[in-house]
């Protein structure tokens, strides 16, 4: 019996289709790449400091991290952590004194890993933005008796996030890609759910075109809501 | 630390380290072709070329180039009518399939650097080839072409970065290429940490290659 190419019935919701299946599993991906963005923003918190910092040795830990990230491809260090994840939360529990075997869930695994990577990247948009900021600003400051910490955080923070957002679009774009990485992990998102649903229908061309469709209206609506961000901090320009 | 290990994988890694590299060739040789199709169609006058290609490259980056690879091995075999065509003794292959992928992707990221490339040559330039009566050929072969490469290399450079990366997904289709091999040695040793600094180890080299060599280039095409 052949199928013909474009069964929109393998659409339905409910028990005869993969509908609510491959709905789920969006939110999914869409749910490992915010928590994926969100684990890049705090290594990127961490990072960024230590890569303007004057200090040799922090300099190197910073660099350290953006160029091993950038440098290594994503699938290698999603296996480093799907494999050395547990062995390394078990080694730290026994330290505590249990002696058990501990899986880590597929979602933590997926998300730590695609964060870590998010993170480098994040990491350097920050880094370029405070780096544009006028010199001039910060002796201005000093002119004006305002000590280092306001200059921070009320000079420096505020236009660092106007100044990154057109390249964090990028990062998300680029995370948002990575989640799909995950499906070899195990974790059903679009990836995973389509692979399983190519397999019991025996229609792949179908169901994998359906998941590039996913993520192309997943990218095409980020680009929105950046492009409306960025408007909304540019509005004093 | 398991130091033995970490020797003894080296051979296997780095022979898989070419099997990578004649992924990373190909791919970019074939890719350099579509994308500068690509990037002349879309700076075409005729609307239907031009959104022909915008939409060529908007759905090759705006999805993951996992979904591509897959759409390419598991989805074109269904087409029974490609079956039974000479296009089958290729796309049967594992190979072949991640290099179509790979160069329609990399293809879609530099045709929108060609472009980007293109469009900021100063029109004086092309004045200037028109002022001598240069036919319109030789302005694209000889003045166009020379500057948009000179201009998109910077760019070029972290798009070659990004496919290096980018073919350790050969590894989901069966290929046994650097990350291949290291997942191969990963889950039957389950040694992940040395068999990382191994493999992350080769790639960082080729990524510091790749750097200084666009970094070389730049410096010798600088003309002023």
């Amino acid at each position: 019996m052949s199928q013909p190419p474009y069964n929109m019935g393998l659409l339905a919701f409910g028990d005869n289709g993969w509908g609510d299946e491959l709905f789920f599993a969006t939110l999914m991906t869409l749910a490992v790449a915010i928590t994926a963005m969100f684990i890049g923003f705090i290594f990127s918190l961490i990072f960024t400091p230590l890569k303007i910092t004057n200090n040799k040795i922090l300099n190197f830990i910073g660099n350290f991290y953006t160029t091993v990230i950038r440098g290594v491809p994503e699938l290698l260090v999603i296996y480093l952590f799907f494999f050395g994840g547990s062995a390394a939360v078990m080694f730290v529990a026994k330290i505590f004194g249990y002696d058990g075997y501990i899986e880590i869930n597929a979602f933590i695994t997926g998300a730590f890993s695609i964060g870590i990577i998010s993170g480098a990247y994040s990491t350097e948009v920050f880094r370029g933005a405070i780096q544009s900021i006028d010199k001039g600003q910060f002796e201005a400051c000093k002119v004006l008796g305002l000590n280092k910490y306001i200059y921070s955080f009320k000079i420096v923070i505020p236009q660092m996030l106007r100044l990154a957002i057109p390249n964090l679009s990028n990062v998300w774009q680029i995370t948002l890609k990575d989640t799909s990485l995950i499906s070899v992990t195990g974790l059903v998102e679009i990836m995973r759910q389509s692979y399983i649903a190519a397999g019991s229908t025996r229609d792949p061309l179908f169901f994998y075109s359906f998941a590039a469709l996913l993520y192309l209206i997943l990218t095409f609506f980020s680009m929105k809501i950046f492009n409306k961000l960025e408007q909304n901090y540019n509005r004093g320009f | 630390m398991d130091f033995d290990l970490m020797i003894n994988s080296s051979p296997k890694l780095l022979v898989a380290t070419l099997v990578t590299l004649k992924l990373l060739s190909l791919s970019l040789f074939f890719g350099l072709i579509i994308g500068l199709i690509f990037s002349v169609m879309r700076l075409s006058k005729n609307k239907f070329i031009s959104t022909f290609s915008y939409v060529f490259s908007y759905v090759f980056r705006g999805t993951p180039l996992l979904v591509q690879i897959f759409i390419i091995y598991f989805g074109l075999g269904q087409i029974e009518y490609l079956r039974s065509t000479i296009l089958w003794s290729i796309l049967k292959e594992p190979y072949w399939c991640a290099i179509i992928a790979f160069s329609l992707n990399t293809g879609a990221y530099t045709s929108e650097i060609l472009r980007s490339a293109f469009q900021t040559i100063k029109i004086g330039f092309i004045e200037a080839g028109k002022g001598l009566g240069l036919s319109k050929k030789i302005i694209f072969y000889k003045i166009q072409i020379p500057i948009a490469i000179k201009q998109s290399l910077p760019a070029y450079g972290n798009e070659i970065i990004l496919m290096l990366k980018g073919t350790s997904l050969a590894s989901t289709v069966t290929l046994m290429d650097l990350t291949g091999v290291a997942k191969y040695i990963i889950s039957t040793t389950f040694k992940p940490i040395e068999v990382f600094i191994v493999a992350g180890g080769i790639y960082l080299s080729l990524t510091f290659i790749v750097h200084n060599f666009i970094k070389f280039t730049e410096k010798k095409l600088k003309t002023h």
